[in-house]
């Protein structure tokens, strides 16, 4: 069981006025007084910014200790559903750091061995995924839906067809998927999921209609299981007129077995944070490559990158003129793609394969495990794809413990928890993605610490109720977080 | 939620306000014990201005807590005349007593406005039973 | 197989105990025509040494320009220990801080970015960070509409000496939910905005002001003048702002000469300069901020600080459910994530440099181009096209068509400017140069007698 450190002041705390890291200030040491003298009075700053004034060692020691009261890949296993926690591989990182690749302006002239790499991204992504055209420069999942459905709207728009302004989305969708919507003039249509947790087929053509611009669904879905009458659903709303968008939050369970372009999707996009391994960073940054099917090519948010008499140059306006635009300052989040790009060169097409096999191998061998152990698994009479759900919605009656109990009970046993409470659908649920990188005795560990926790659901509840035990912190009030609001450090005497 | 209060002297809309019936055209508006069960504990209340004018279905308040934030639809059409300004430092009044101390507003109807569709109690019980809450 | 660690011994174990006879058989439940073919478009896989050394001939293939490029992305030194911590496992590989017990790192680190953004801005509350500066500036306009109760106003004065991009980014992002954003022109002679111009067209059905300071073209903006305008139109004032500056700058919390009604109402801008490389264009992040009343207009994710169940400080993520909402009202977002590993690279370097080290790097800045600016001009051919303040960057003109020009000084090895002719052919033939501080008087010399070497020899 890894050990987390305690507790560390602020920064601001460990301050003392005139406390300098001077190797870190360039000449000249007057230059700061000059160049406000440029300035006119009135629109120079009146006072410093009120930043902290510490030593180069008391930064390395603030920000080292800080990081050991973290949990990451790099010391715990994480299995959080639906955020595909696998190794960071070192190498995407040291490469990608390379200093020609870091030194150069995203307004230079094109820089041709960074503009291989994306453009062999690229072809990559649309082999991989069945999809004709791709886009790198959506910077998040988020933006990359938007980006799907902002290009739905655009063709029916080009068609004459504005009216279609209706998406569908299945009741246990993310959340993202309406505020989605909402930001395309969109409305959202739920359609229900039936016992199996695949989608109501009747439900859907009743659904689906001359208002229907699209339909955004998942697959293998949120439930953690394949939705194996994907053919029919495309044809249902291919029918009606409306588009397929595919949210690629799960494309690690079928990374080479299936390509969303043979199911009949015209849009995806990808989490490259997610499936692509490149690094959670405590938040970000991610990347949401878009896919497009021939209908959708034109609209592609530029730029994007092209090849010509073997030279690499970036699309733009000109190239794309019904482009839905730019998304970003420059061209997205280069440097995250390149990660994707290293990683992507090392699995290989063999390696594509192996990690949805092994990722499901290892959902479906923990899902039997807790099975065994007496957890009662959403969909057990399913196969896993590359995750699946636990719910505790029997345990919670009889024990009066919650998902969120059992959660903060497994950081004391040195794992992060797995997701809670998603999807919505499911009561008290857990979901539960291993991924492919990790052995089999950890996962095995990861059953013996849930075998643990049921035992102490038995006989000693309270101990979960009040868990965390060992962490820096015990349970926080998030009501008063959210009450009593205290969102920035303020120095005594100054105000904000 | 089968066990939700629902007092006998009050309407109710669907989208889980309460309206009491105050003399001289007003009525007193706030959210039902159903609805604070389903939010959790309150963290932030906003209500309306005085002297705004609101149409019956219209969106007018919202009430925030750590899982959820809402619209709170004004259920009738009239003025805003009171506002409790309680709710500001203490949105907890709206767990601990939302048909007394976690009156949200008062508002003078307006009489060329028609009744909007409250329930009575009984059909707002039965309504939350339908809904499976 | 890379990453992959099972045995033959643990496959065959693992399916014993699901009780399938093989991993195929886990994918039964995909129709057979579904199953993909072998993908014969990606390469078979390359081990660590091989991809080391692709990737160092495609970084030699990009080489290494002498940069005196700005519009809207830095170079500045970045302190040797910025990136050793923030490529510590922890950090590097941590999630999104949803477990706040097992995240007290990440969320101590962006609790103290929050508080150092508003140190910067001198505003009351920031948020963990958006994902980059023009997608902020999108989001700063949606929560104008969304804050501004006065009027349905849609409508968003947007100059164009702002950062031309960011208008297009702005444009897409918003185009579904009806803003409009319409143009103010700047004065010719100074590169500013043109006061009059504003006060001649009125507020009318706006929303919300943009001003961005410095302005694209580096000139500084009279900026009081221009929030008191804002604010007796009833409109917000939306401030971009580049942080460096902001070490000289007039924080945009004391914007405006008014003492009842001082002060940006939302500061945006691009938090790149602060410790993250150029990286042909990102990642970079985006920070906001803005007064505590408008708080629950904020899109992104922000950390409070609270207490556990022992009473204890501890940090967690808060006014989540606001997200949501924000998503329901008349002006939606759907941003749900923030640039961590960037916000973590900022805290350092903003911790290391300190108020004192950030103004030697925004005076250092402001010399060096202060120092181009003289050498180039004394070539035939160029002059300064703005006499005004300025900070870091500055418009040249020239007396031909920049694109050759610039060109011809790539080859060179130099990266000149940016060619002002697609974004602002009004300038006629121009140029925005940028010389930070990581700029030698040898540097300046060498871009100086390049470019009059070019200009003298036509």
């Amino acid at each position: 069981m890894a050990e987390l450190k305690l507790r560390e002041p602020l920064i601001f705390e460990l301050s003392r006025p005139g406390r300098r890291a001077p190797s870190q200030i360039p000449p000249p040491h007057d230059a700061a007084a000059r160049a406000s003298a440029q300035i006119p009075p009135h629109l120079r700053r009146s006072r410093p910014p009120a930043l902290p004034e510490v030593s180069e060692l008391q930064v390395v020691r603030h920000f080292t200790r800080l990081s050991q009261m973290n949990f990451s890949i790099d010391s715990h296993f994480y299995p959080l559903g639906s955020c595909t926690m696998k190794y960071n591989p070192k190498a995407c990182n040291s490469y990608a750091m390379l200093p020609e690749f870091l030194a150069r302006h995203p307004l230079a002239p094109e820089p041709q061995g960074f503009l291989a790499c994306m453009y062999e991204l690229q072809e990559m992504l649309k082999e991989i995924t069945g999809m004709q055209g791709v886009s790198l420069t959506p910077m998040a999942g988020a933006q990359g839906e938007f980006a799907g459905v902002a290009m739905i709207r655009a063709y029916h728009q080009g068609r004459g067809d504005g009216a279609r302004t209706e998406i569908i989305v299945p009741q246990a969708a993310h959340g993202t998927n309406p505020a989605t919507a909402a930001m395309c003039g969109c409305s959202v249509k739920e359609v229900a999921c039936d016992k199996n947790g695949d989608i109501d087929l009747e439900a859907l053509r009743a659904a689906a209609g001359p208002a229907t611009a699209g339909i955004m669904l998942t697959n293998p879905s949120t439930l953690g299981v394949f939705e194996h009458r994907i053919m029919e659903v495309a044809r249902i709303v291919h029918d009606a007129g409306g588009l397929l968008y595919y949210d690629g939050a799960n494309l690690n369970a079928i990374l080479g077995k299936v390509r969303p372009g043979d199911m009949g999707f015209d849009v995806i996009h990808m989490n490259l944070h997610k499936t692509f391994s490149t690094p959670h960073g405590g938040g970000g940054p991610g990347s949401g490559a878009v896919g497009v099917g021939p209908r959708l090519l034109p609209f592609l948010p530029i730029p994007l990158a092209g090849r010509q008499d073997g030279r690499h140059r970036w699309l733009g306006e000109a190239d794309l003129p019904q482009s839905i635009g730019r998304l970003s300052g420059f061209m997205g989040n280069a440097g995250v793609n390149l990660r994707a790009y290293i990683y992507m060169r090392m699995l290989g097409r063999e390696g594509m394969v192996r990690v949805a096999q092994f990722a499901t191998l290892n959902a479906n061998y923990l899902m039997s495990r807790l099975i065994q152990a007496g957890y009662e698994a959403a969909y057990p009479q399913r196969r896993a794809s590359h995750e699946f759900i636990v719910t505790l919605r029997q345990e919670s009656r009889t024990y009066q413990v919650t998902a969120m109990d059992v959660a903060k009970r497994l950081l004391d046993h040195g794992f992060h928890a797995p997701t809670t409470y998603f999807p919505l659908l499911v009561p008290e649920c857990l979901l539960i993605e291993p991924t492919e990188t990790e052995t089999k005795e950890e996962l095995d560990h990861f059953c013996d610490a849930m075998i643990a926790i049921r035992r102490e659901m038995e006989q000693d509840p309270e101990k979960l109720r009040t868990a965390p035990h060992t962490m820096p912190v015990r349970r926080l009030d998030d009501v008063r977080a959210a009450k009593q609001l205290d969102l920035a450090f303020k120095p005594a005497g100054m105000n904000a | 939620m089968s066990d939700a209060k629902i007092p006998g002297d009050l309407k109710y809309s669907k989208s889980h306000e309460w309206i009491r019936s105050l003399p001289n055209g007003r009525v007193e508006v706030g959210i039902t014990d159903h609805a604070q069960a389903a939010l959790g504990d309150l963290v932030f209340v906003e209500v309306p201005q005085l002297d705004r004018k609101l149409a019956a279905g219209e969106a007018c308040a919202v009430v925030e807590s750590v899982k959820a934030a809402s619209d709170v639809y004004s259920p009738v059409s009239g003025r805003v005349v009171a506002r409790n300004e309680d709710l500001a430092q203490k949105p907890e009044l709206l767990n601990s007593d939302p048909y007394g101390a976690g009156w949200m507003m008062r508002i003078e109807l307006d009489p060329k406005a028609g009744a909007g569709a409250l329930l009575e109690p009984a059909e707002y019980a039965q309504f939350l039973q339908e809904s499976g809450e | 197989m890379p990453y992959i660690p099972h045995t033959p011994e643990d496959i065959e174990r693992m399916l014993a105990v699901i009780g399938a006879p093989s991993i195929d058989a886990l994918f039964d439940e995909i129709p057979a025509a579904l199953k993909a073919g072998p993908l014969e478009g990606v390469p078979a896989a390359l081990c660590e040494m091989e991809v080391a050394r692709l990737m160092s001939e495609r970084a030699a293939a990009d080489g290494r320009l002498l940069n005196f490029i700005g519009a809207g992305a830095y170079e500045h030194h970045i302190p040797a220990p910025v990136w050793a911590i923030a490529t510590r496992g922890e950090f590097y590989s941590a999630y999104t801080p949803y477990q706040a017990e097992a995240s007290q790192g990440t969320l101590q680190l962006i609790y103290e970015f929050q508080s150092m953004i508003c140190a910067l801005t001198g505003m009351e509350v920031a948020n963990a960070s958006l994902y980059d500066g023009a997608s902020a500036l999108a989001e700063a306009c949606l929560m104008a509409v969304r804050a501004n109760r006065g009027a349905d106003a849609r409508r968003i004065l947007l100059p164009r000496n702002v950062n031309p991009t960011y208008r297009k980014v702005a444009q897409a992002i918003t185009h579904h939910q009806g803003l409009e954003f319409e143009t103010v022109d700047f004065e010719r002679r100074s590169g500013r905005m043109c006061l009059e111009a504003l006060q001649a067209r009125g507020g009318e059905g706006c929303a919300a002001l943009i001003v961005q300071q410095p302005n694209f073209f580096g000139t500084v903006e009279e900026v009081d003048a221009l929030t008191d305008w804002a604010h007796a139109q009833r409109l917000l004032l939306i401030a971009v702002v580049n942080p460096t500056s902001l070490a000289c700058l007039k924080a945009p919390g004391e914007w405006g000469g008014d003492p009842d009604k001082r002060g940006a109402d939302i500061v945006c801008g691009e938090g790149q300069p602060l410790g993250v490389p150029l990286a042909s264009g990102g990642p970079y992040f985006g920070f906001m901020a803005t007064r505590m009343q408008h708080v629950r207009q904020m899109p992104g994710r922000i950390v409070g600080r609270t207490l556990d169940a022992q009473g204890r400080p501890g940090f967690a993520l808060t006014l989540q459910a606001r997200e949501q909402h924000i998503r329901r009202s008349k002006a939606t977002s759907n941003i749900c994530t923030n640039q961590g590993l960037m916000v973590t690279a900022a805290t350092i370097y903003m911790s290391l440099l300190g108020a004192a080290g950030l103004a030697g790097v925004a005076g250092a800045c402001a010399q060096r181009t202060a120092e181009l600016v003289r050498a180039l001009s004394r070539i035939d051919g160029v002059r300064e096209a703005f006499e005004s303040p300025r900070f870091h960057e500055a418009v040249l003109s020239l007396d031909r068509p920049a694109g050759p020009v610039l060109a011809a000084l790539a080859e060179r090895g130099i990266a000149g400017g940016l060619d002002l002719a697609p974004s602002h052919p009004e300038l006629g033939h121009a140029i925005l140069v940028c010389a930070t501080e990581t700029k030698t008087d040898a540097d300046v010399e060498a871009y100086a007698r390049a470019l009059g070497a070019l200009l003298g020899a036509a």
